[in-house]
């Protein structure tokens, strides 16, 4: 087959457009078994589509994906028999319970029945639903029922696991629960391809990450990789007064021997400053503006985020969730769910 | 495995029964047409409507317009009139069911779960033919009620109970080529919200422009042709036939065919609608 046994996941040059909108152009990626890929990128950069093909749901233009040791084009049921995909809304029959949505789907997914009910309660009780197990799916809370949809990705055991956004609509409780469950499958051996806006999500899964941007990747490495590329700590200086902001500056300058930045809207001086004298340079620039009578609402030396490394790589923060200050792109209709993102 | 901390001692997953593709196409079509039925059953506003239209129908053409179209067309009474109609409400209710089927594979197909479904390794086609078993199976209801309906206004059939059940029978298989138009249509609409729109304007002239209400006789030349060749007509003088209801018969000889006619207008509807859904269905959001 000419790859890699290694890799649980490879896609070579992948392209996909919708009409006119290219939404992947020329996408590589690996995931070697056994390990997290976090897949980052603002709305509209690719991550959906890109699951969609890998998961077999959608049809590459070109490229050329494999999956679980089976190409994802030419051997889809192959494909379909080793993985899970939870997508962004809770794919899960709503009329239905928690429990006969279970065993619906171990049914589907060749179980016999006395198996598949057998499966259904394992699952129930590994997610913590055995108490819901009886009431439909419709009802259940949002955690619980993106709880239900991963327990149901995992009928078989699957050897990749597509997560896309897990978590985004979740309260930090029931996106603990869902982080909590996804560590546990990767230390029982499953790889995970995860999409997500939360840079903090991706930080605490993922053991590699890709950034992807208009349908391609532009960055790939672990969280440290990514975060050396712009740079190392800062010392940032928040004003109360917008014309504080030069004199702050000013003092940031000196204190460090750096250029600062200044960002007006936030009222925001930064200046770079080496790891080894960051506490000095702190006390510092304490003093100097305490001796310049500024008023700082705030005051620290920060490591650079990965929010930092977004913005850097595509001029956008992670938070920007909309996609709106997206300058040139026009917004594409969006056509079913599938066809932006 | 390493033991995971969730909660149980990792368990392994049991390992998929093998079985050739046809057995899990009917396996899958079962669970899933269970699925569908649970879901009749639970949220039965829509269900329940389907039995009172047909119901609605009767009353109003039988009562209403009876005495006016058993003075103008046959020449006979109301009661007689009714005879001659009960066979068209039939097939009219399972004409109109199209629109129920329609809806229900456009909403589907729009849900999220439709995502996990093709994610799985399973037959996709299983999920059309589940629709369409589903609504088989509500077809049964459906004309029962019709049947209840018809002998409490004075219907009945008079060729024994073996042409009855198949006039049923027959009933059952035009439900059957009317679910793939369903399917086809609702696989085919843009979304949900449209699919009244399309299947009303289509079904309500192909029912006035048969035998439901008028022997093609009284019609206009052109329109009586039509009528006479429509495959809604050949259903329901067959099942006039089957039931030993009375009808008009033409000069033609697909007037005096109806049975076959009707068998043969079902199997190319399935032959047609099926494969072209399954197709279209296996195409959706490439």
């Amino acid at each position: 087959m000419g790859t890699t046994p290694d890799l649980a996941v490879s896609a070579e040059g992948l392209v996909k457009s919708y009409g006119a909108t290219r939404a992947l152009d020329h996408l590589d990626l690996a995931v070697p078994a056994g390990t997290v890929m976090g897949l980052l990128g603002p709305n509209g950069a690719g991550k959906t589509t890109a699951v969609e093909i890998l998961a077999t749901l959608r049809r590459a233009d070109a490229g050329r994906a494999v999956v679980a040791g089976h190409d994802a084009a030419r051997e889809p049921e192959r494909v379909r028999e080793r993985i899970g995909l939870t997508g962004q809304y809770a794919a899960v029959d709503e009329i239905l319970t928690g429990r006969e949505n279970l065993v619906m789907f171990a049914r589907l997914s060749g179980l016999g029945a006395a198996t598949a009910r057998r499966r259904a309660d394992d699952l129930l009780e590994r997610f913590d639903l055995t108490a819901a197990a009886g009431r439909p799916a419709g009802r259940y809370s949002g955690g619980m029922r993106r709880r239900l949809d991963l327990a149901a990705s995992l009928t078989l055991d699957p050897a990749v696991l597509f997560l896309d956004e897990p978590t985004t609509g979740l309260d930090p409780r029931s996106r603990n629960g869902v982080w909590r469950a996804v560590r546990d499958l990767v230390g029982a051996g499953t790889t995970v391809l995860l999409t997500t806006q939360y840079l903090e999500e991706a930080d605490r899964l993922a053991d590699r990450m890709a950034v992807i941007d208009s349908g391609r990747v532009i960055a790939e490495g672990t969280a440290e990789q990514l975060k050396s590329t712009v740079g190392g700590d800062r010392v940032d200086v928040v004003v109360e007064e917008a014309a504080d902001l030069e004199p702050a500056a000013a003092v940031l300058a000196r204190v460090c021997g750096t250029a600062p930045r200044t960002d007006p809207e936030e009222r925001r001086v930064s200046a770079p400053v080496a790891a080894a004298d960051r506490i000095a340079a702190l006390t510092g620039v304490v003093r100097g503006l305490d001796a310049a009578g500024l008023r700082a609402t705030d005051i620290g030396v920060r490591r650079p985020t990965l929010d930092d490394v977004f913005l850097g790589l595509t001029g956008r923060t992670g938070a920007d969730r909309e996609g709106a200050a997206r300058p040139a792109a026009p917004a594409p209709a969006p056509a079913g769910q599938g066809a932006a993102a | 495995m390493t033991a995971s901390t969730a909660a149980r001692p990792a368990a392994t997953a049991p390992a998929p029964r093998s079985g050739g593709r046809f057995a899990r196409f009917w396996s899958d079509t079962a669970v899933l047409t269970r699925r569908n039925l649970t879901h009749a059953v639970r949220s039965p506003a829509e269900p329940l409507l389907a039995l009172l239209v047909p119901l609605m129908m009767v009353l109003l053409f039988g009562f209403v317009f009876g005495n006016v179209m058993a003075a103008e067309g046959t020449g006979g009474t109301p009661e007689q009139f009714r005879e001659y109609l009960m066979p068209g409400m039939f097939v009219m209710a399972m004409l109109y069911s199209v629109a129920a089927t329609a809806g229900g594979v456009a909403l589907d197909v729009d849900k999220a779960v439709m995502g996990r479904f093709r994610s799985m390794p399973m037959a996709p086609s299983a999920l059309l033919a589940a629709r369409s078993a589903a609504d088989l199976v509500r077809a049964l209801p459906e004309i029962a009620v019709l049947i209840a309906c018809g002998l409490l206004i004075g219907w009945e059939w008079t060729e024994g109970w073996d042409r009855a059940l198949a006039a049923v029978g027959l009933l059952l298989l035009f439900r059957f080529a009317m679910t793939w138009v369903g399917i086809l249509l609702g696989v085919l609409a843009p979304n949900p919200n449209v699919v009244g729109l399309i299947v009303y304007p289509l079904a309500f002239p192909l029912g006035v422009l048969s035998t439901m209400f008028t022997p093609p006789a009284l019609m206009p030349e052109v329109l009586g042709r039509i009528a006479e060749w429509n495959p809604i007509s050949a259903v329901i003088d067959a099942a006039r036939v089957l039931f030993g209801n009375p009808r008009i018969v033409g000069d033609s000889w697909v007037a005096d065919h109806p049975l076959p006619m009707a068998l043969a207008w079902s199997g190319a509807i399935i032959l047609l609608c099926a494969p072209l859904a399954v197709r279209r269905f296996r195409r959706l959001s490439r």
